[in-house]
């Protein structure tokens, strides 16, 4: 049983800057927790200090109940994958795997069995004896997998593994990652911007922006609830379209448009609405209009990309929305769509701490 | 299939012929001479010469000044090559792990490399200088019995010192831009494969300098074989009694002072063999342990 937990954790580096500031997490054992955020958010700075790559300048972080703030990288019984697989060049497949085993002292006859299991579960058992120059780009990265897997340890560690792949690479390997480590049951850490990577793999999901943490929960959770403007505008793809407004009561208003239906609003404050693209509806009757600048065709539904007609917006701009529409509709360039909004899963935002209201 | 045959225009070989002349003006003209006066024998003034066949030849290799020159050689370079990089890797390594002020440190590790070899000779001439000399001076007074002049150990003493010196910079400088460009994450990744920083630097920092290492022996053995001229002429002069004598200072001496052109050449044949078999050495069997 490997949790993992952070208790008030910070860094800060020589030169005064910040990159973590202030972190408590508690990871259960066999979670899949993805760290997801912005480049430069001190999400990677965050991973390698649970690896021992950084040093942790305040704070505990724990495995298992032991603290390791000051146990070296090696001693930490953590693996990790590095984001251009870091193999050594100068071994084979085989010797990239043993490497760990054997300074730890592992007898020959173990660390034979254990690789040769970790390559059958690989699928890379034909190029044991190659070396890294030899692979492919995913070879490679189904070797910097095994080599962390054969060590068996409490917590696997991703930083961005997949980043380096190709597409449709990318998409099969992170169905095998996850099918991985639910076979071997194994706490992981994965670092990653990209969203549709962090919605599909994690157990639970923490957003990270400038160094902390904002959020953290299950994938549909943050998505659904997200308590945050930057969480709601992270997590999503197509973005959540944002409106700026105000509330006078009884309506939401942005320039000519009033939505009602809306209560318990603050009065005194500027607002943004946030709405996601397939909680706009295409309708006769609908409360705003659309006028359509780009169809989008992404083979089972069409996203449209438009300006809100009416909606405040600077001076010279328009507010650029996008609504999800099935693969039959295609309208016109600059036709005018009405559309109907789903205020039951209208997120309402204040625009000074991005906090959400509603 | 017809083959593609594109018309060849004389611009080209224009811009190779600078590069040709000076080729065979120095390198290959000299070298046929040196081969065609192998087989003379002149009179002492120059006057005069016979064609001797392999006499020159017979007489070099088999006399003792060559085959201690030989000898010594043999040991100076190896020597002077396995020191020169061995401090120069140690140097890179703990400069590598340097932090604060490393630019002024390393600039400093490297400031030797501007020496000219004859230049190191004539520092090392006043240091070990029997009157005004500190170094000569430490070592009689830590019970060494320390005279160059006189002891042909001593003397090698103060030629490999003086040779080792001003090759490190040299070799600490590709050092350490080889350090440098092992990647980042494959060091950390050893971190956390392997506790011990002494075997992570056996097997992985070292491996992965391999093609380095390679490249500056080969650059090594030939300064120890011809650079180290200047060092040698300007201290010991093969003094005493031929003992540090490497077989290019003989070619000269015997050549120049001694005026033996017939045997200099021959001497300087036989060296371009020993060089080019050694040369091939290092290539078929060394070079195969070396991975890009």
């Amino acid at each position: 049983m490997a949790g993992v937990e952070l208790t008030g954790v910070r860094k800060i580096y020589p030169n005064g800057a910040e990159a973590v500031r202030g972190v408590d997490m508690t990871i259960e054992h066999g979670e899949f927790i993805v760290f997801v955020g912005p480049s430069g958010c001190g999400k990677s700075t965050l991973l390698r200090m649970v690896a021992g790559l950084e040093s942790i300048t305040e704070g505990e972080i724990s495995i298992d109940g032991r603290i390791i703030n000051e146990v070296s990288p090696a001693d930490r019984d953590v693996a990790m994958v590095f984001q251009n697989y870091a193999l050594y060049p100068h071994m084979t497949v085989r010797g990239n795997m043993s490497y760990g085993l054997k300074n730890r002292g592992n007898s020959k006859a173990e660390i034979h069995e254990k690789v040769e299991e970790a390559a059958k579960m690989l699928r890379i058992h034909d190029f044991l004896d190659r070396r890294p120059q030899q692979l492919s780009g995913g070879q490679r990265q189904r070797v910097a997998m095994g080599r962390a897997i054969v060590r068996e340890p409490k917590v696997f560690l991703f930083d961005e593994p997949l980043s380096n792949l190709d597409a449709k690479l990318r998409v099969q390997m992170r169905i095998e990652i996850k099918r991985l480590q639910r076979r071997m049951d194994v706490t992981s850490i994965y670092v990653t911007h990209d969203q549709t990577e962090a919605m599909t793999l994690a157990d639970r999901l923490a957003v990270i922006n400038d160094g902390r943490i904002e959020q953290m929960g299950a994938p549909l959770e943050l998505y659904n609830n997200p308590t945050t403007l930057f969480v709601a505008s992270f997590i999503g793809s197509p973005q959540i379209n944002l409106v700026p407004v105000v509330f006078d009561g009884d309506k939401l208003i942005s320039g000519d448009i009033a939505l009602s239906g809306f209560k318990d609003l603050p009065t005194d404050a500027d607002l943004v609405l946030g709405i996601r693209p397939d909680d706009l509806t295409q309708n006769g009757e609908g409360e705003v209009s659309l006028r359509v600048d780009l169809v989008e065709q992404h083979g089972a539904e069409n996203l449209i990309y438009g300006a809100l007609l009416g909606a405040a917006a600077e001076e010279g701009e328009e507010t650029e929305i996008c609504i999800k529409v099935d693969q039959q509709t295609l309208p016109k360039i600059d036709a005018t769509l009405k559309l109907g909004v789903n205020k039951s899963r209208a997120l309402v935002f204040r625009k000074d701490n991005g906090q959400r209201v509603l | 299939m017809k083959r593609v045959q594109f018309e060849h225009s004389p611009i080209p070989y224009l811009f190779i012929a600078p590069q040709i002349v000076i080729i065979a003006v120095f390198f290959l003209w000299p070298a046929a001479q040196a081969i065609y006066q192998s087989f003379l024998l002149e009179d002492a003034f120059g006057l005069s010469s016979q064609f001797v066949w392999f006499k020159n030849y017979s007489d070099t290799v088999f006399s003792n000044s060559w085959l201690q020159a030989a000898g010594f050689t043999a040991v100076f370079s190896t020597l002077v090559t396995l020191l020169s990089l061995a401090i120069a890797l140690l140097l890179a390594v703990k400069a590598n792990e340097v932090i604060h002020g490393a630019r002024t440190y390393k600039t400093t590790l490297m400031w030797a490399y501007a020496i000219a070899p004859p230049v190191a000779g004539l520092m090392g001439n006043l240091m070990f200088h029997p009157l005004i000399g500190d170094l000569y001076k430490l070592m009689n007074a830590i019970g060494w019995d320390f005279d160059h002049k006189l002891d042909a150990f001593d003397a090698s003493f103060v030629v490999i010192l003086i040779s080792v010196w001003k090759q490190v910079s040299v070799n600490f400088i590709f050092f350490l831009s080889g350090l440098q460009g092992i990647p980042h994450s494959v060091v950390e990744a050893a971190t956390m494969d392997c506790k011990n920083a002494t075997r992570r630097f056996w097997t992985i920092t070292f491996p992965l300098l391999a093609p380095t290492t390679f490249f500056l022996m080969v650059i090594n053995i030939t300064y120890a074989f011809f650079e180290t001229f200047g060092i040698i002429d300007t201290t010991t002069r093969g003094a005493p009694g031929g003992s540090t004598n490497t077989l290019v200072y003989k070619v000269f001496q015997d050549g120049f002072r001694g005026a033996d052109l017939g045997g200099s050449s021959a001497q300087s044949v036989v060296l371009m063999l020993v060089v080019l078999a050694l040369t091939v050495l290092q290539f078929r069997f060394i070079e195969r342990k070396v991975h890009y």
